[in-house]
């Protein structure tokens, strides 16, 4: 698979639907706004009668919509399978679950590596987009597929901010939420380390401006690179010391050169490779631009609780205590804010080493918190509270 | 939130506590473990019930059984809460476990109405004639020495009558866990004869 440009409504196979049009564009935080806009997506288990069963899972940076299922295009396995699956804590034997491509995106969903209306591609003539913009998309998706009301909206990191954003933009229109590993704004920090992969993007010659689809080249060295900082922060220190410590790599002792000499070095290398193969340099920009304009509490007078002031959605936050992406403290000002507001808040820590990440992987208190969560919140909304299988 | 089903264990402070619980109050439950007193509430007195909890596998039971518990500790997390967020906060067999118990009192009083503490009595007779005879401090529950790490802070009706005073509390009403309740007045007799106790405190001046 190589360069993931694609044609609207291309012949890729990708599910998507219109979600804005001349006569009613989707408008922007920046002002501008977007008169043709598709977003990509998939579903999973049988919409109920009166439509109550939804759940939203939304996907982090560099994911896409295949949360359940295998990626056709990239072949690669579903990225939530361990979380989203029959029986599985988001249960498709009694959910209706919807995830979609971000806007921005490059699985399908209007973003940068889309072509204009004009035939050209966007690159960065695309407009710089929001978190809020890419939830008003996903809102306007599940408008054209008529359904009104959310039981559960979830996602981790980039993920858990649209969750943030869902409770806040669609109000009482989502019933329970969970965000994941996730902070109320973007820290100096993140933003410092996003910054540094886009300008490794932006300084790959291949960049050409952002205008390397048309030139037909790809910024993979840039980008490979971007992905091998922000990866670092996705894994804790702990867990790099017990997978890699300084071991070398096929060798028994250092070469005294750049090659990769160290197991964590290759790791990287291989990290940084594997995603170029599968995801747009711009893309990469415009998502992780979005990320750093997140801040709910400047919207809301500069006051987190403020914005989750009167809504009856029940929250239940996950953190992991290795975190250093967004530690357990930022998720604890989400709680406080949540709490001050008055809203029906749970928070959990998760006792683990595999820091970020610990979302995607094998982490069963995890799972176990999900289920009892989700389970309560589908008694109280008059779903079934467990498989019938 | 409604619990579906009645819970199973039910301590006897939970049930001397529950006694003073509304329907329909919104309740805080500060230590409030695996939930059983959460449940006790919702089930027995149509309370809306928060819980805070330090311990991981108490947060994940309580979270799994669709009771909404915050992971955090008294000294840190209550100064966020908003003044008169709750009808109640309740502090069942915690305060003597606390690092700051004048500090979480003057916080509960600040953001419940009422707050209820339930309590070992170490003024019961048995406790003095006890330090009498052998010279110690009685060893009640399951103190493992009182040097050990997070041992109880050993005190009596009357200490608790007197932390409530520091704290701008009145005791509204005052019960041996397995007995009828009483006012305040009957302190005296109370300290002597209850080995665990529940004080339901109020505010001096209203708000």
């Amino acid at each position: 698979m190589n360069a993931p440009a694609r044609t609207l409504s291309g012949a890729d196979g990708l599910k998507r639907l219109s979600v804005a049009t001349p006569d009613q564009p989707l408008r922007l935080d920046s002002g501008r706004t977007l008169e043709n806009v598709e977003i990509a997506y998939e579903t999973w288990g049988e919409l109920n009668a009166d439509k109550s069963n939804v759940v939203i899972v939304c996907h982090a940076l560099t994911g896409d919509q295949f949360a359940a299922s295998p990626n056709p295009v990239t072949g690669r396995p579903a990225w939530w399978d361990l979380v989203v699956g029959p029986g599985l804590p988001v249960d498709t034997d009694r959910f209706f679950v919807i995830c979609s491509n971000v806007l921005g995106g490059c699985m399908g969903s209007t973003g940068p590596a889309s072509r204009k209306p004009d035939g050209t591609y966007w690159g960065t003539d695309f407009p710089v987009i929001t978190i809020a913009d890419m939830v008003r998309a996903q809102i306007a998706l599940l408008d054209r597929l008529g359904i009104e009301n959310v039981f559960l909206a979830i996602g981790g990191s980039i993920g858990g901010m649209q969750v943030l954003e869902w409770t806040v933009q669609a109000r009482d229109r989502v019933f329970a939420a969970i965000p994941i590993a996730v902070a109320a704004r973007q820290s100096a920090q993140n933003i410092g380390f996003y910054e540094t992969g886009r300008q490794a993007i932006m300084a790959d010659p291949n960049w050409r401006n952002g205008n390397y689809l048309a030139e037909g080249v790809r910024p993979e060295r840039g980008l490979a690179v971007a992905r091998m900082a922000a990866h670092i922060t996705y894994v804790s220190e702990s867990a790099l010391k017990r997978k890699f410590d300084r071991r070398l790599q096929d060798r028994t002792t250092k070469t005294f050169g750049f090659d990769a000499d160290f197991q964590i070095e290759s790791y990287l290398r291989h990290q940084g490779q594997t995603f170029v193969d599968r995801f747009d340099a711009n893309s990469y920009l415009y998502i992780t631009r979005a990320m750093d304009y997140f801040d709910i509490a400047a919207e809301h007078g500069g006051v987190l609780g403020n914005a989750f002031k009167g809504l009856h959605t029940r929250f239940c936050v996950f953190s992991f205590s290795t975190d250093w992406h967004y530690a357990p403290e930022e998720n604890r000002q989400i709680v406080r804010a949540l709490n001050a507001a008055g809203c029906e808040t749970s928070y959990v820590n998760i006792e683990t080493d595999k820091g970020h990440d610990a979302f995607f992987v094998e982490e069963p208190e995890f799972w176990a918190g999900l289920r009892g969560f989700i389970d309560a919140a589908a008694g109280a909304r008059g779903l079934p509270k467990r498989s019938a299988t | 939130m409604t619990a579906t089903t009645a819970p199973g264990i039910r301590r006897a402070d939970h049930i001397a506590i529950s006694q003073f619980i509304n329907h329909g109050d919104l309740v805080l439950d500060v230590g409030c473990g695996d939930g059983q007193l959460m449940e006790l509430l919702q089930h027995d007195r149509g309370a809306r019930t928060r819980g805070l909890e330090v311990e991981q596998t108490g947060v994940n039971r309580c979270v799994a059984k669709g009771l909404a518990v915050v992971q955090g500790n008294a000294d840190d997390d209550l100064p966020v809460y908003p003044d008169d967020a709750f009808d109640v906060a309740i502090l069942s067999k915690t305060i003597q476990e606390l690092a700051r118990p004048k500090f979480v009192l003057d916080e509960l009083s600040r953001i419940a109405r009422r707050v209820i503490v339930s309590f070992r009595n170490y003024g019961h007779w048995r406790v003095r004639t006890a330090l009498l005879t052998t010279g110690r401090i009685p060893n009640l529950g399951h103190d493992v020495g009182w040097w050990s790490d997070g041992a109880r802070r050993p005190c009596t009706a009357r200490d608790m009558a007197e932390l409530a005073e520091q704290a701008g509390l009145a005791i509204a009403a005052a019960t041996a866990v397995s007995g009828k309740p009483v006012n305040g007045r009957s302190l005296g007799r109370l300290n002597w004869t209850a080995e665990e106790l529940v004080f339901v405190l109020e505010r001096k001046v209203k708000r």
